[in-house]
């Protein structure tokens, strides 16, 4: 996929995440916006993942750690045909599959996700097993920084560089933002590209919203042989809509009728 | 122990509410207090305390095995600690801290699992607590409480601070009504509150499925005349077996209500004492099944599995059927 119409999937997904989290009248908006451009260049340019492979063992692999922002990978996995994008209209009701975190029951999701710290402890197991198998399948994860504090997430980063598994990649979505407040007054973790390469990992600073910068970056991997990569996508909580950016209270915010509207209009332009 | 929040008992609150006013009393007397969180004050309504007491207030950023941990060392020193966090990732994630470090170290944490049960509805099953009672219960040395009204959390939260061992109280999200208006009932760690007399029946119920028990009682007595008793049984561990005990001998059939799994919580509890002790009696645990929960929102999937007035109505009378 070429890049301007790598830019219009953004606008289109952004948008379509406000839509479903004011259907469902739930959901984590900021979170969701922050991270959709890197799923964006995921899906539509880097992972081998089609409704036609995905029982195929040598797919590649996305596990979504930070799993409370749903909305944004059930937008893309609707738009690359996992399933029909109107069972979106039942987020969050009675007897739905698709709640508010990822699991299973959804055609295209690889883990059921939602408390932190999980996605790269599995994600590793996963691209063990490549290695065990001497599969091509690469394994990508998605990681918050509020969520790095938890303990799992530095066992993990030890096995990843101990198996040397160069064919894992975690993306830090480096919004700066958790509930509480900025990250660094919650739990400080900077410098944490000198923490991941000291316990062996090879990292690559992005801007987390620089589709082709997002691109080199995955299409670079691994950045070095026989390490784990980890991308640190410097991201917006709440990109693309002026009042949602930066802000701590879009954490979990619904926008009103009044501001979907104003929100939808910025995202147009 | 007398009241401090006078008001509590007119509005109906979410419990966890209550808790963080009844903490901040707490500690505007009392600099030991000490509270830790982990990005969990917003959830547990405790941005006003940080606010005012920002001494006494510890966070740990997205790890609550550290949380725990942390909790347990400031215990040590003689700090009134309450760890404070999703009962879900409190009782799962750091169970082997809550084991060692609080219950066997006997460092006297007071453990607040919040927005528990199903309390997150369509957030799904990593953010339901179903399984809480059943893990802490099999752990020594920790009492396990589920205040079901407000005044039965300010309750608990006094007596829990003045304990001196290591306990867990779990709260949920939604405005509770008094059980009760009488102010001779009180409450006491470790004893159930019988919140209405009946011979036909008693529901055990704990936390937040006392009301509607309660509620399914009015509904019994007034479309059916049946005569039916309703304990709060909050404290889990230690159970109150004398109360069970009399209620076995006074009423007909006995069912227990919680927001939890059907394994292991209070009715299993229950169960394995009056078996034991020969005083069997129709029963009947009423939770939430061992199966794949149902989505939606807390009240839908409470509704699907009958914890509400007419589905708790519904199972007494299907259970009176049996001897009748
Ligand atoms: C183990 C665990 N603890 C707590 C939570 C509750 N929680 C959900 S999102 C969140 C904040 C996450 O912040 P961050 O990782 O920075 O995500 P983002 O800013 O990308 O939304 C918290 C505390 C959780 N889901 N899992
Ligand atoms: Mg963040």
């Amino acid at each position: 996929m070429v890049e301007s119409e790598l830019i219009a999937k953004s606008k289109e997904y952004r948008q379509k995440i406000l839509k479903y989290i004011v259907g469902a009248n739930a959901g984590h908006t900021g979170g969701s916006l922050s991270c959709i451009d890197i799923l964006n260049v995921l899906y539509n340019v880097v992972l081998n993942t089609r409704p036609e492979n995905f029982a195929s063992p040598d797919r590649d692999r996305y596990i979504q750690s930070k799993g409370h922002c749903v909305e944004a990978l059930f937008v893309v996995l609707a738009d690359k045909g996992f399933f029909p994008e109107e069972d979106l209209n039942t987020l969050c009701r009675y007897q739905s599959h698709y709640i508010g975190h990822p699991t299973r029951k959804v055609n295209g999701v690889e883990q059921n996700t939602g408390a932190l710290g999980h996605g790269l402890p599995i994600s590793v197991g996963t691209a063990l097993a490549a290695k065990m198998d001497k599969r091509d399948y690469r394994v990508f994860t998605l990681l918050g920084d509020g969520e790095l504090p938890e303990g799992s997430n530095w066992e993990a980063a030890l096995t990843a560089a101990h198996y040397k598994l160069d064919n894992l990649c975690a993306i830090l979505d480096k919004n700066s933002l958790q509930i509480t407040g900025p990250t660094a007054d919650v739990c400080n973790t900077d410098p944490v590209d000198e923490k991941f390469e000291s316990f062996g990992w090879a990292v690559k600073h992005v801007d987390g919203h620089d589709l082709k910068a997002i691109k080199e970056a995955f299409e670079s991997m691994p950045f070095e042989a026989g390490k784990p990569s980890l991308i640190i996508a410097h991201t917006v909580k709440g990109k693309g809509v002026s009042f949602m950016e930066h802000s701590v209270s879009w954490h979990h915010g619904v926008p009103n009728a009044e501001q979907y509207a104003q929100a939808l209009e910025e995202l147009s332009i | 122990m007398e009241h401090i929040t006078t008001e509590v008992a007119k509005a109906a609150k979410p419990n966890l509410e209550v808790f963080s006013t009844t903490l901040q009393q707490l500690a505007a007397h009392d600099r030991d207090v000490v509270v830790v969180t982990s990005d969990s004050r917003g959830s547990g309504k405790l941005v006003p305390f940080g606010k005012k007491y920002p001494e006494q207030i510890v966070e740990i950023g997205i790890a609550e095995q550290n949380l725990v941990g942390v909790a347990a060392g400031l215990a040590s020193t003689g700090k009134k600690t309450f760890a404070v966090s999703p009962a879900c990732f409190l009782t799962a994630r750091a169970l082997e801290q809550i084991k060692n470090d609080v219950a066997y170290s006997d460092n006297a944490v007071k453990l607040i699992g919040i927005s528990a049960g199903v309390s997150y509805g369509a957030l799904g099953s990593t953010h339901h607590s179903l399984h809480d009672y059943a893990v802490l219960r099999a752990i020594n040395n920790l009492t396990i409480v589920a205040p079901a009204d407000n005044y039965e959390t300010e309750q608990a939260i006094l007596q829990a601070s003045e304990l001196g061992k290591p306990i867990y109280l779990r709260f949920g999200k939604k405005n509770m009504p008094l059980l009760t208006e009488d102010r001779a009932n009180t409450f006491t760690l470790g004893k159930g509150r019988m919140i209405k007399a009946g011979k036909d029946l008693t529901f055990i119920a704990t936390g937040e499925t006392v009301y509607p028990a309660l509620e399914a009682a009015g509904r019994l007595q007034r479309e059916n005349g049946l005569d039916v008793s309703v304990v709060s049984m909050h404290t889990i561990k230690p159970l109150d077996t004398a109360l069970l005990k009399e209620r076995a001998e006074h009423t007909r059939a006995i069912i227990t209500v919680e927001e939890h799994s059907v394994n292991g919580g209070l009715g299993e509890a229950c169960a394995a004492y009056l078996l034991q002790n020969h005083h069997g009696k129709p029963f009947k645990i009423v939770g939430i099944p061992d199966e794949y929960t149902v989505t939606g929102s807390q009240v839908e999937i409470l509704n699907h599995y009958g914890i509400s007035e007419t589905g708790l109505a519904d199972t007494a009378l299907a259970l009176l059927n049996t001897i009748a």
